[in-house]
């Protein structure tokens, strides 16, 4: 037998006194880390299948388990960090591409985290959301220059199909087949409900989920799945996926097995095919092309609804930005590198792309520079984790954002970053059908309308505190932020002051 | 009348509303407690699973139960809708159990036998809805 260099990185450690046998730790691990032993009359565990999702630790009833990090080490050596070592084991091992699920978690700097908000004393009062108007209810999409009437009042300057969003949040893009069906019923009902717009990904739109087409986002990526006339005409905007934060450069691969008689239906290829988005658009390669693909979806959707370009942050991010706004896009979204997959290869994820923070900051200065900031929204995405992130990423410039992770943590993810195996335990991830009846829309929806609820009020709560009343007045509004830690270079392209000034 | 309902879309047949019940009708202060103590509790509601299927089945609460019905010691009666069983005047001989259509009678250690009250002692929803995990089973009001 082949030399295990392998020691598992989690351990699960289980009260005896407490454990019941009820066996659900059995019953749920889909990666079958649990068992009885009827001889024993005990349970017992295999660590080494063990992603730490969590899901035993949250259904035992008695709390009787619990999972470690595991404290075997290996010599310790600040290059070569134990994980490290391991990737190589496991490539020596197999030759393959390591391949990784959700964002970036390498510890780079969060931006968010070194900036500061404002709040009003004395001189300009701060508002109280609970007793005075607060308004976060936005518009994205193409702004006219002027406003024209006539006599009767009526607007004669040529007006832009817009997107309505009662809160500055959408849920970004996750295709089905990379999430389950429940998952993006949950998405879609609760986006219905909060007034907000939730996103296909790639994999076109179940049949079933048509009737929330006026708050769907149908996106067109480069392997076109599932995309047709009636899916275009189905949703309140289009988007065209350009790339993604977590995996810039690079397309994108739902291996055939994901594919079932729905998802293939859905995405209008064969049964258990593989699903392979390519790198690039194999009709794009330069602005202009991009302009055609946008006024061909324009034109086949009678100019009716805006058209979004999606694109990862990148070094160059604002040039590439001036020059969608200037293709005919309706609104820029970007992607940081600490955005969410399905699935990408390892070391693209941990080493390519730029952070959100940055990314927006100087796209809408370029955008102002040019002149051109109204002819299009720019929504950020690529990890906004909670009210205080989006209170800086409007103030940084932005008119919306685009949550995927924070979503899927209202769902029940517990960031085990296993996503690419398949065998999600919380329903999300996964197209099993057993797993995937674990996520019950009737809840899924509720937690996510809850979390957003909340986020909402936090927002009103610190614009209140700046006495700002309206999202728009938020809007770009950097001498609301502050530096904390940041060289001057850094403190230059988010265009704020260092905290103290 | 709210009765127990259960949704076979949402049953993971994780079994914890078979614990639940248990230890709702254990009388214990902690669920440690009521299952490795020495006296074993039974649970009043069963999970029957299939291969892609599963579902929790406890007392329908019939409106007119055959179990009530062919009672020999009147234990079995209907009180305000619900099915209860009187342990002091049952006397072990199972008619219930033979007679019950969906088989939600149970039987322990002991000589008389058990059914699901639908938690009427206890305040709040039934302790089997309140444990399941994936709202599975509910308690409502249906036409």
């Amino acid at each position: 037998m082949a030399i295990n260099y392998f020691y598992p990185d989690y351990e699960v450690i289980r009260n005896e006194k407490k454990c019941i046998k009820c066996k659900a730790c059995v019953r749920q691990c889909a990666n079958e880390v649990h068992a009885y032993d009827e001889e024993l009359d005990c349970l017992v565990s295999d660590d080494a299948s063990c992603v730490d999702c969590q899901r035993c630790v949250s259904l035992c009833p008695t709390r009787a388990l619990k999972i470690v990090e595991t404290d075997n080490t290996f010599k310790k050596n600040a290059n070569w960090p134990q994980a490290m070592i391991t990737d190589a084991y496991r490539q020596a091992g197999t030759g393959g591409v390591l391949l990784s699920s959700m964002g970036n978690p390498q510890p780079y700097p969060v931006y968010w985290d070194k900036m500061l908000i404002n709040a009003s004393q004395v001189t300009n009062p701060s508002i109280d959301p609970l007793r005075e108007p607060m308004e976060t209810q936005t518009f994205l999409g193409k702004k006219p220059r002027t406003i024209k009437f006539d006599s009767e009042g009526n607007i004669v300057s040529e007006t832009y199909p817009n997107l309505k969003l009662s809160i500055p949040i959408m849920f970004s893009a996750m295709s089905y087949g990379s999430i389950s069906k429940n998952a993006h019923e949950s998405l879609a009902r609760a986006a219905t409900e909060l007034g907000i717009y939730y996103n296909t990904g790639e994999g076109g739109l179940h049949q079933d989920f048509y009737q929330y087409g006026a708050n769907t986002i149908v996106q067109v990526a480069s392997g076109r799945f599932g995309v047709h006339k009636k899916y275009l005409e189905a949703g309140a905007a289009i988007e065209i996926k350009m790339g993604q934060g977590a995996k810039p450069g690079i397309g994108g691969h739902l291996p055939g097995t994901k594919v079932g008689e729905d998802v293939s239906r859905t995405r209008m290829i064969p049964r258990g095919t593989d699903a392979i988005s390519p790198a690039p658009h194999h009709d794009i390669y330069s602005i202009e092309d991009l302009r055609q693909l946008i006024f061909s979806l324009k034109e086949a959707t009678d100019y009716k609804k805006p058209v979004i370009v999606k694109i990862a942050a990148v070094h160059n991010v604002a040039a590439i930005a001036s020059g969608i706004a200037r293709s005919g896009a309706d609104i820029i979204a970007i992607d940081g590198y600490r955005g969410g997959t399905g699935a990408a290869p390892t070391r693209i994820r941990d080493n390519v792309g730029i952070p959100i923070e940055l990314a927006l900051a100087s796209v809408d200065q370029r955008l102002r520079d040019e002149g051109i900031r109204n002819d299009v929204s720019v929504v950020v995405g690529g990890s906004v984790r909670n009210a205080g992130d989006i209170v800086k990423a409007i103030a940084l410039g932005a008119d919306a954002v685009y949550i995927g992770t924070a979503a899927l943590l209202a769902l029940g993810c517990h960031l085990c970053r296993s996503c690419h195996g398949a065998k999600c335990n919380w329903g999300i991830a996964t197209q099993r059908p057993d797993l995937v009846k674990r996520l019950n829309p009737e809840i899924g929806y509720k937690r996510l309308v809850n979390l957003l609820h909340a986020w909402d009020h936090e927002v009103k709560e610190m614009m209140g505190g700046m006495g700002i009343n309206s999202i728009e007045s938020l809007r770009g509004n950097r001498l609301m932020l502050r530096g904390i830690g940041l060289t001057e270079k850094e403190l230059d392209i988010l265009g704020i002051s260092h905290a103290g000034e | 009348m709210k009765r127990v309902y259960v949704n076979e879309d949402w049953c993971l047949g994780c079994h914890l509303c078979e614990y639940y019940c248990s230890f709702a009708n254990s009388g214990k202060s902690d669920m440690v407690k009521a299952f490795n103590g020495d006296k074993k509790t039974t649970p009043r509601i069963v999970i029957e699973e299939g291969d892609d299927i599963n579902f929790a089945v406890q007392c329908r609460h019939c409106e007119e139960p055959l179990c009530a019905k062919g009672c020999i010691a009147g234990a079995l009666t209907v009180t305000n809708g619900i099915v209860t069983i009187d342990s002091s005047r049952c006397v072990g001989c199972y008619t219930c159990v033979l007679s019950c259509p969906y088989g939600c009678i149970v039987t322990d250690h002991e000589k008389v036998v058990k059914k699901c009250d639908l938690c009427a002692s206890k305040s709040g929803e039934p302790a089997c809805v309140k444990g399941c995990p994936n709202a599975a089973i509910v308690f409502e009001e249906r036409g």
